[in-house]
Formats: C-alpha cells, sequence, structure tokens
C-alpha cells in the first residue's frame, strides 16, 4: 500500500475531508497549510522573545514619537532622568495604558467592537490581529467588516456603526476640517502602513514611461482625500502637467481598478496593493514605478477612530491600540510576511491569490515588464502617526484647493494626529516640552519643512490656490 | 387538450436545444484558453522565476487555465457545486455561504416590501376613491416615480445614519409607486353598477371597500405587488453592492473584488432563479384572486 496518501484516509486522528472542510480552500492541503500559517505566527507571537521584542517596539515607537530628533530626545532625557520620563509618558493616555504594558490593565468600557476594513494590504496590521487572536488577548471581541468603498467608511464611522476603522491617513483631517462631510474630530491612532502603493500602467502604455507623455490619460485614485491622491497630483505636476486639466482623475474603490482598467476605462492608477500587482498578475498592467520612489517611508493608511470614542472608552481604546501595535510589530518582521500572506489571503479577509500578496508583502516581484524585482521594503508597517505627515497632507489640500483659506496646519494636525496627549500631559507635569513632532520629510527630492508649511503650499508652479 | 401538450412538449425540446446550444457556444469559447504546452528548455532561470510570480508555473506542466479569461464549462459547474454542497457555512462576519447571503437579501426585500405594501395599498385605496386627493398627490407621485432608488442610498445613510435600515428604505422607496398606482388605478376603474348596487342596498363605507371595491380591485392591485417584487429583487443587488457587509449583492461585490467569474457568474444564475421564484409566486396568487366577468 502506497504510504504518501496525500487524504491520508487510515489517520484515525485526521478527519478524511476530500474537500476543505471551512470551504475557502481547493483542497484540503490548502486548509492545512492556511492553518498551519496561523498556527506558526501564533507560535512566533506568544514567544517571549517576541513578546520583549513588541513591547520594546511598542516603547520605542512612542518615545521616538515625542522625541523625533535623537539629540533632543538625549538632552531631555540626561535632564530629566530615565525614571521621571517614563512615569511621565506613562501617566499619559492613549499612551499611558500601552506603556504599562505589563502592567494591569484598565476595565474595558466595550468589548464588542466592530472595525471596518478596505480589503487592501495595507490593512494588514487590523486584519491580522483578528486571526491570531491580538485583539481576544486583550480581552476584545472584535468583528472586522469589510467595507465597500472609503466614502461608506466615513459614513459608517459617522454614524456609530464602527468603533474603529482603517481609514486613508488624509480622512480624519479632512472629516475633523468638514471637508466632503460633518465636521466631526476624528484621531489617528497609528499609521498602518508606510510605502505600498504603486502606480501602475496599461500594457498598452510600456514605451510611455515618462509622466510628460501622459496628457489625456485617465487614472484612477482611491479616494479624494488619500495619500494616493496627493502623490500621484505632486507626482504629474512636477512632470509639468496640470492634474486638473491635462489628465483626468477618477475615485474608483480599489477593487474596481483592475477590472477599469481591463476595460480600457482608466490608463492606470495610483492604487493601493494588492491591486497594482494584481494588475500585473492578470496581465493588464505594470508597474511603472512604487510610491516609496516618490517619498520612501510616506503614510498611506491609518488606523483611527472618533475623539469622542477615545474619551467615552479610554481603557478600550488602549486595549486596541495595543493590539494594533502588537501586530504591526508582527508585520514588520521581514521573517513574518510570507506566512502573513497566507493567513489574510482567505475569502473572509483580503480575498486574494496568495502569491499576490506574498509579492506585495515580501518586495519581490514581477513587475510586468519581465523583470523580477527585489524591494524588501516595498511596503512596510511603522505606526508612528508623525504630525509633519499631517502638515504635508494638509499643504496638498490647501495646494489644490480642498481647504480654502487660512490653514493652521500645526494646530489641525496635533488635534489630529495622536501625539499631543502625551505632550499636554508632560506640560501638566511641569516638564519641559520638546518640540519635535516634526522631522523634515523628503518627497521627490524636494525637503519639506513643517515649519514653513504655508510658504511650501504656496510655492509650487502648479496649485490652486 | 392534445395539441397544447404537443405544443408544450415540443416547446420544452426547444428550450432544451437552445440551452444545449448556449452551453457548447461557451465550451467552444472557452476552450481555446486551455494551457498552452510550456516552452520548457528555452527560458532563463529568471524567466521561470517570473512566470512562477505570474501564477504560471512552468515545471508544473500547465498554468491555472484562463485565469483572466472565461471560465471553462468544467470550472463553472465545479462552483455551482462548491457552493451549493456548502450553502450554510458561516466563517464570521465576511465569508458566508450562499443560502446565508440570500437569506440576508430576502430579508431585506421582504421587509421593505412590506412596509411598501402597507404604505402603498391603504394610499391607493384613498387615491382612487377620491379624485381630489388623487390630482393632488398626483404631482408628487409623477416626480418621485422616475428617481432611480440607488439615487437615495447616499441621502438615506446621512438621514438614517444606518446602512441596513437604508438599504430597508430604499426598497421601501422602489416598491411604493407601482403598488400605489396599480392599487388607485384598480380602485377608480371598479366598474360603476356594483358600486351603485351598493349604494342602493345602503352598505356601510367600510363593508362596501372590502366586500365590493377590493376584490373588484384585487388583480390589479396584485400586478401592482408583482411588479413592484420584480423592482425590489432587481434593487436589492445594486444596493448591497454598494453598501456592503451581507447579502448576495455583497458576494457580487466581494467576488469582483476577487475578480472571479465563475463565483459572480453562478451569482448572476442564483440572483435569476431566486428572482424568478418570486414572480412565480406572485402569479399564482394572482391566479387566485382572478375572476371571470
Amino acid at each position: 500500500m502506497r504510504t504518501d496518501n496525500r487524504f491520508d484516509p487510515y489517520n484515525a486522528d485526521r478527519p478524511l475531508a476530500m474537500r476543505c472542510a471551512c470551504g475557502q480552500h481547493a483542497s484540503a492541503e490548502e486548509h492545512l497549510s492556511a492553518e498551519a500559517a496561523v498556527t506558526e505566527l501564533k507560535r512566533r507571537s506568544e514567544t517571549t522573545e517576541f513578546e520583549a521584542y513588541s513591547n520594546d517596539f511598542i516603547e520605542a515607537s512612542l518615545v521616538k514619537a515625542l522625541f523625533p530628533h535623537d539629540a533632543v530626545r538625549r538632552r531631555f532625557l540626561r535632564a530629566v532622568g530615565k525614571g521621571s520620563a517614563m512615569a511621565a509618558i506613562g501617566s499619559v493616555l492613549p499612551v499611558a495604558s500601552l506603556q504599562a504594558m505589563a502592567q494591569e490593565k484598565g476595565a474595558l468600557e466595550k468589548r464588542e467592537l466592530k472595525i471596518g476594513f478596505i480589503p487592501i494590504t495595507c490593512a494588514t496590521p487590523l486584519i491580522m490581529a483578528h486571526p491570531l487572536g491580538f485583539y481576544s488577548k486583550q480581552g476584545l471581541d472584535v468583528q472586522v467588516v469589510k467595507t465597500a468603498g472609503w466614502a461608506l467608511i466615513r459614513d459608517k464611522m459617522l454614524n456609530k456603526e464602527y468603533d474603529a476603522t482603517h481609514f486613508l491617513s488624509p480622512m480624519p483631517l479632512a472629516i475633523s476640517l468638514g471637508v466632503g462631510s460633518n465636521p466631526t474630530p476624528m484621531n489617528v491612532a497609528t499609521i498602518q502602513n508606510t510605502n505600498g502603493q504603486a502606480i501602475t500602467l496599461h500594457v498598452k502604455h510600456k514605451d510611455k514611461r515618462d509622466p510628460k507623455d501622459w496628457k489625456g490619460f485617465k487614472f484612477a485614485v482611491p479616494f479624494e482625500y488619500s495619500m494616493h491622491n496627493f502623490l500621484l497630483r505632486y507626482y504629474v505636476a512636477e512632470a509639468g502637467l496640470d492634474p486638473d486639466r491635462d489628465i483626468q482623475i477618477r475615485v474608483v474603490p480599489p477593487p474596481e481598478m483592475v477590472a477599469n482598467l481591463r476595460a480600457g476605462n482608466i490608463d492606470g492608477y495610483l492604487g493601493p496593493d494588492p491591486f497594482n500587482q494584481r494588475a500585473v498578475f492578470e496581465e493588464v498592467g505594470f508597474i511603472h514605478l512604487l510610491t516609496k520612489e516618490l517619498w520612501n517611508g510616506h503614510p498611506c493608511c491609518a488606523f483611527g477612530t472618533s475623539t469622542e470614542f477615545i474619551q467615552k472608552n479610554p481603557n478600550t481604546f488602549a486595549a486596541l491600540y495595543r493590539a494594533v501595535l502588537t501586530s504591526a510589530a508582527m508585520a514588520r518582521e521581514a521573517r513574518n510576511r510570507e506566512l502573513i500572506a497566507k493567513v489574510i489571503a482567505p475569502q473572509a479577509y483580503l480575498n486574494q491569490p496568495e502569491t499576490v500578496l506574498t509579492q506585495v508583502l515580501t518586495g519581490k516581484f514581477a513587475d510586468g515588464l519581465g523583470n523580477v524585482k527585489n524591494v524588501p521594503d516595498r511596503a512596510d508597517f511603522d505606526p508612528i502617526p508623525w504630525q509633519s505627515m499631517a502638515v504635508w497632507m494638509l499643504t496638498q489640500m490647501k495646494r489644490w484647493g480642498y481647504v480654502k483659506g487660512e490653514v493652521n496646519y500645526k494646530q489641525i494636525a496635533e488635534k489630529v494626529f495622536l501625539l499631543t496627549d502625551a505632550k499636554k500631559q508632560m506640560k501638566a507635569l511641569d516638564m519641559k516640552v520638546p518640540d519635535g513632532a516634526y522631522p523634515k520629510i523628503t518627497v521627490m527630492g524636494k525637503v519639506f519643512d513643517p515649519e514653513k508649511a504655508e510658504a511650501y503650499a504656496n510655492g509650487f508652479a502648479i496649485k490652486r490656490v | 387538450m392534445n395539441a397544447s401538450r404537443s405544443l408544450g412538449l415540443r416547446a420544452g425540446l426547444l428550450s432544451a436545444v437552445i440551452l444545449l446550444l448556449v452551453l457548447a457556444i461557451w465550451h467552444v469559447a472557452t476552450l481555446g484558453s486551455a494551457p498552452v504546452a510550456a516552452a520548457g528548455p528555452a527560458l532563463t532561470p529568471e524567466q521561470i522565476e517570473y512566470a512562477k510570480l505570474m501564477g504560471k508555473d512552468p515545471a508544473a506542466g500547465g498554468a491555472p487555465s484562463a485565469k483572466s479569461g472565461f471560465p471553462t464549462l468544467a470550472q463553472m459547474g465545479s462552483t455551482i457545486v462548491r457552493h451549493l454542497s456548502q450553502p450554510f457555512y458561516d466563517n464570521g462576519p465576511n465569508d458566508k455561504g450562499i443560502a446565508l447571503q440570500l437569506g440576508y437579501s430576502l430579508a431585506r426585500v421582504g421587509l421593505g416590501y412590506l412596509l411598501a405594501a402597507l404604505v402603498a395599498i391603504p394610499l391607493g385605496f384613498v387615491i382612487g376613491m377620491s379624485p381630489l386627493v388623487y390630482r393632488a398627490l398626483d404631482p408628487f407621485i409623477q416626480v418621485l416615480k422616475p428617481i432611480s432608488p440607488l439615487a437615495w442610498m447616499p441621502l438615506a445613510l446621512y438621514t438614517i445614519k444606518d446602512s441596513s435600515i437604508s438599504g430597508i428604505f430604499v426598497i421601501f422607496i422602489c416598491s411604493v409607486w407601482p403598488m400605489l398606482i396599480n392599487t388607485a388605478f384598480g380602485v377608480a376603474s371598479v366598474r360603476r353598477e356594483w358600486l351603485n348596487v351598493a349604494r342602493t342596498l345602503e352598505v356601510t363605507p367600510l363593508r362596501r371597500a372590502f366586500e365590493v371595491i377590493l376584490p373588484a380591485a384585487a388583480p390589479t392591485i396584485l400586478t401592482g405587488m408583482r411588479i413592484s417584487m420584480g423592482i425590489a429583487w432587481l434593487v436589492i443587488v445594486a444596493a448591497e453592492m454598494l453598501v456592503g457587509g451581507t447579502g448576495i449583492g455583497y458576494f457580487v461585490w466581494n467576488e469582483w473584488n476577487n475578480l472571479s467569474l465563475p463565483n459572480v457568474i453562478f451569482a448572476i444564475l442564483t440572483i435569476g432563479v431566486v428572482g424568478m421564484l418570486l414572480d412565480l409566486m406572485f402569479a399564482k396568487l394572482q391566479k387566485v384572486v382572478t375572476y371571470v366577468d
């Protein structure tokens, strides 16, 4: 008798599933390999090594967020001493309970939460925290709900159908300002991912790699208030094209981009992954450039909620925050990426071929032009919500006329991007507050100084100011 | 009798022939995209790696055939069998069996439709009985009737502040008009003689409404209800694609998202079959209330 029977019918410990039991996979084998990926990742997340790593990571993220300039951080620590610095950070919410990871947690105000997400790889930490049990470890019963588009995410946040959600990072700014919606204060707790977008063009444009040749092109972006829109506008404007007149930019939900590209409705898009890689996989598009090449380390999606929710449920929010940050710590490690792709590929999450997700997450990918590229930081998960990022987004909103008149860049950034609470508390404790959540940013070789935001917004040749 | 039976038989045969023909065309048309034999030795290691990343492993012989093209009949068949053999599985909020999704859609349609009937039929009665009310309400009905139900969706989401109630509202607003107009028409065109007889016999207005007008107008009212149900079933798919979450429309959206044509086609077939069953139900009902003069 053969011993390598793949169904293993004589094994008393295994059910004889001719098809996979959950119905998500084509074969029992595939089902087992997905299960094995979850088990392995769970095992990795439960090692003391990772727990120590993720605690350190969260703590380091917070300190780094408070003191982006290393010199300032060291000066501060020397001045006040490690103990009181830790106490200061530890006394702050939502940052406080994060710091106090190991210590007792406050009672959760709300256990059952609904979190929205758009099925793209940017949502990786948010999604994988679910199958890997990071939410339940924090005592939360979280439902992650797939949502059809960004406008719906906005509406469901405003309706309070979702407790927290996957956002495009400019969305909380726009919603708080009341641009494209009623003004409702929103907060960005963490950035979900950095980099991870690309400009994809239809295969018929293989010889039109210079954006100067793109006059009359039709492009798609996922939402008006998105890094995708701002980066695409920035990119074509640098090439001398007016994004409002020389090209057409349409809003298309990410999952529909590939179908539209195939149908020839659009010439290309600056979209989130996996839809860039999916277009390559479907042989309808090629990756023109990764947005990493425009601004290395740019934020894309964020994890956030309404200010009201945080104020009403500080402990729940902190628990949620911890779960997402743990997840981000896990996603940052390159060695986990292949397994993560397996975990988030099924229908309940991204519903994509696994090989596409693996290429996006590991950075070893086919570019659609016959080359295999290796860019390990194609997508990364750096959770710090730098306020300078928010200021940059605001300058672009000003530049393209989404906000009119006087913009108080720093005030808005500090209200929405949650780092200021920490600062306020430190001030209350009579500590000298470091001024530093504003590291400089380089976009397409041009340095952006958050201190001179207005001048930057006005300094472009093509603008709608 | 015999002639009509043989006609039925012939029609059935013809349907079968048409179906087979369509399936045959489908089969032949999708055959062309069968896996091409691997080019083999000519590939450099780099090209092989690239092909693997594109989902076409040259070493494994054939690629998963026609991944971007139309599904073959065999793929379609296995998709149908796969869905139908597990209609009730539930893997959390984003992944449910086809029967559960249909259940959500039917529940939404049922609720919105019921509400519409509760509003439209009594109102239609009043409009039909009173030429004054009819004239007064007519402009509003004329303006509201042609609005695409989906145009209501953003407004509903904004004001109702709940996506599933918004979905039900959209069903409500689209099924209200045919019922209203048909009821009004049916009531208004009840034969004069019958009403006169009722008047001579000094029947109370309530009794007149229920025992003379309602039975007389019932076939027209049911026609309106049947049209409304058809529209409601058309709309729910679009509404659920927009709002997401659950239902057959969400299923279609989710599979579009995955660019999975076999699943989308399966959903289309399911929607068609369910719509047909709903319509048959009303056809039966209509037969019950129809009378011969």
